[in-house]
């Protein structure tokens, strides 16, 4: 149960195409991430998935069972959505009943289950309150509660942390880890935040202009992207790129260093320079190099590196961490770097 | 000490408005108000004298009080509930995309437009009318007999007049709170399991409530003082049968130059306004705190 499988899908809106084809294999139970800049095409993918648009060509399968024509009631998925899309009008018990009530139970049922993911949710003392008494994580909750009282076969998010405040999302990145942990149901989940997608993921897809860039789980797309797209896209502060001569005497068009691969020194190294800013963050220091040879370059370093702008500094790539690229942005092989 | 200045200023230069306005209002209401404890009858000039609220008696007797009340109710009732049925439908219709929306709005808007007496005289001449009207055409072309619709069901034809006047406003209230429906919202009732029908009772009628509010509120205030249509079409008959409180007030006074009796009549219409007012302002209040 679970399994979307998605072939050679493609969706364009009049002449605009938005998904060029594009297949994969959601496998059961998994925690999927799309994640990509805005306008990438993965919210269209998330609600082709959902039946919210039609797919233009190809084919979805959910369950094992052909779902391409579907309405969206009959796939059996549950979506939140980025506004929460609570109904107003209703008090939070209504809300979350809505589903259970379209689907005709009896009373008692209703009852039974809402007030079972209500005590999942931490929402036993809002029920009957409306979703405009509600702070915004709540409502997220009831969004979430609305989606898990109709046991679907798989979950579906829409950027659903966007409208959090930043602690508050942290929070519900971690409920919405344990809310899967615990259901064991698939869940897809969109977002454009690289952070959320590497926390959160069993198996990351990183879509750029509707195109599947690298599917993988997140250590993967971290230590072998597969092209600068995704290099560039995964962690944070992003990839170091440099091209030119340096990138040549490795054999390569272009070279990555992540900033946490990168060894600061005040004396000596590989790449010299001077500090322009210093990003002190307490745990980590992010400091940004003003470097001849190479441009501007961003390391991370420990808490207390006493850098400031202006000073002179040194950099040295990790031995073994060094990503190149041909012209075409391919990633190449890591050998020449290794020996 | 600046601000107790300025309030104060503000008072000042506010008061020749505010007093422009209560007398605006008052002056009228007064003398309507003394006028209604006069025998005061245009063809008897001269001869006005304090009699207390026999006017009032008379008019509350008046069979033709009643069958006005009956009137001017099923009047608002008719026309509120054929244009809020109509508008909601139409509103639904013009929110979808079709080639020419922008066109077929603007046309839907037009009735609006059209001053009452004009459109009144117009359905009775060219529409209404058993010889030469359409719809007699229509239902000779069926083979039917055509119907003198003043004749036979007067107040029904005034009611589709009129509905056929505010139709357009209420549509237009009503396309406009639909519009700012959030579609996410619509969305998620339809992955709940909500078909259409269960979407539209669920999500989009408790989305309208306040824009049916509304429309309900300014619909009862200018269909409660229905006038020219009854004017040029039936002139209140046949007998009473087109009367509302309104041309009864206008019969006494400017027909049967009772301006004592006209006076007491407009008092209680009021009386009766404020009334419906009150209820009115309840259902808001209620609609609106949501």
């Amino acid at each position: 149960m679970g399994e979307i499988v998605l072939k050679q899908i493609t969706k364009s809106f009049g002449d605009v195409s938005v998904i060029p084809p594009l297949d994969l294999t959601i496998a059961d139970g998994e925690f999927v991430v799309f994640v990509g800049p805005s306008g990438c095409g993965k919210s269209t993918l998330l609600r082709l998935i959902a039946g919210l648009e039609d797919v233009s060509s190809g084919t979805i399968s959910i369950d094992g069972k052909d779902a391409t024509r579907l309405p969206p009631a009959g796939r059996g998925l549950a979506m939140v959505f980025q506004s929460y899309a609570l109904y107003p009008h209703m008090t939070v018990r209504n809300n979350i009943a809505f589903p259970l009530k379209m689907a005709r139970l009896d009373k008692a049922a209703i009852d039974r289950k809402v007030e079972a993911a209500a005590a999942v949710l931490n929402l036993t003392g809002y029920l009957d309150r409306r979703p405009g008494q509600l702070s915004g994580g709540q409502r997220q909750r009831v969004a979430i509660g609305r989606a898990i009282v109709r046991e679907p076969t798989a979950f579906l998010f829409d950027e659903p942390l966007s409208n959090l405040d930043a602690a508050l999302r942290v929070n519900m990145r971690l409920e919405i880890s344990e809310l899967h942990r615990s259901l064991a149901t698939t869940m897809i989940y969109v977002t454009h935040d690289q952070v959320e997608a590497m926390t959160m993921a069993d198996k990351i897809v990183v879509l750029n202009a509707g195109r599947i860039e690298q599917v993988g789980s997140p250590i993967e797309l971290y230590s072998r992207p597969c092209n600068r797209f995704v290099a560039g896209f995964i962690g944070s502060p992003r990839m170091n790129f440099i091209e030119g001569g340096e990138a040549a005497a490795e054999g390569a068009h272009a070279i990555g260093i992540r900033p946490e691969h990168l060894a600061l020194s005040t004396e000596s190294g590989r790449w010299s320079g001077t500090v322009s800013v210093s990003e002190h963050l307490g745990s980590d220091t992010f400091v940004y190099v003003q470097s001849p040879e190479v441009g501007t370059l961003v390391a991370r370093a420990g808490g207390e590196v006493p850098v400031r702008h202006g000073d002179r500094v040194w950099l040295t790539p990790q031995a073994g961490k060094l990503h190149r690229f041909d012209p075409q942005g391919r990633a190449m092989s890591r050998e020449k770097v290794l020996s | 000490m600046a601000t107790a200045h300025s309030r104060a200023a503000a008072r000042l230069t506010m008061a020749p408005a505010v007093v422009l306005l209560l007398g605006w209002m008052l002056i009228p209401l007064a003398m309507t108000l003394y006028f209604s404890f006069l025998r005061y009858n245009l063809l008897m000039p001269g001869s006005e004298e304090w009699i207390g609220t026999l006017n009032y008696e008379y008019f509350l007797t008046d069979p033709a009080f009643f069958a006005a009340l009956g009137n001017t109710l099923a009047l608002v009732g008719g026309v509120l509930a054929l244009t809020l049925c109509g508008g909601i439908l139409l509103a639904l219709l013009l929110d979808q995309p079709f080639w020419g929306r922008g066109i077929v709005r603007l046309l839907v808007i037009a009735p609006f437009f059209v001053m009452p007496t004009v459109s009144a005289l117009v359905w009775k001449n060219m529409l209404m009318n058993p010889v030469n009207g359409l719809f007699a055409s229509l239902a000779r072309a069926l083979g039917l007999q055509p119907i003198d619709f003043l004749g036979e069901v007067p107040l029904s034809s005034i009611v589709m007049i009129v509905t056929w006047q505010w139709l357009p406003f209420a549509t237009l209230i009503l396309l406009t709170a639909l519009q700012s429906l959030d579609r996410e919202r619509l969305e998620a009732a339809e992955m709940d399991g909500a078909g259409a029908l269960d979407r539209f009772i669920h999500i989009i009628l408790p989305h309208l409530a306040r824009a049916i509010t509304v429309v309900t509120l300014i619909q009862t205030i200018f269909l409660l003082s229905v006038f020219a249509e009854i004017l040029v079409t039936t002139n209140g008959g046949p007998g009473t049968a087109t009367t509302n409180i309104t041309y009864l007030v206008y019969a006494l006074s400017l027909l049967q130059f009772d301006v004592g009796g006209g006076s007491a009549g407009g008092i209680v219409a009021v009386v009766l306004a404020n009334i419906v007012a009150v209820f009115l302002m309840r259902m808001i209040g209620r609609n609106l705190d949501l």
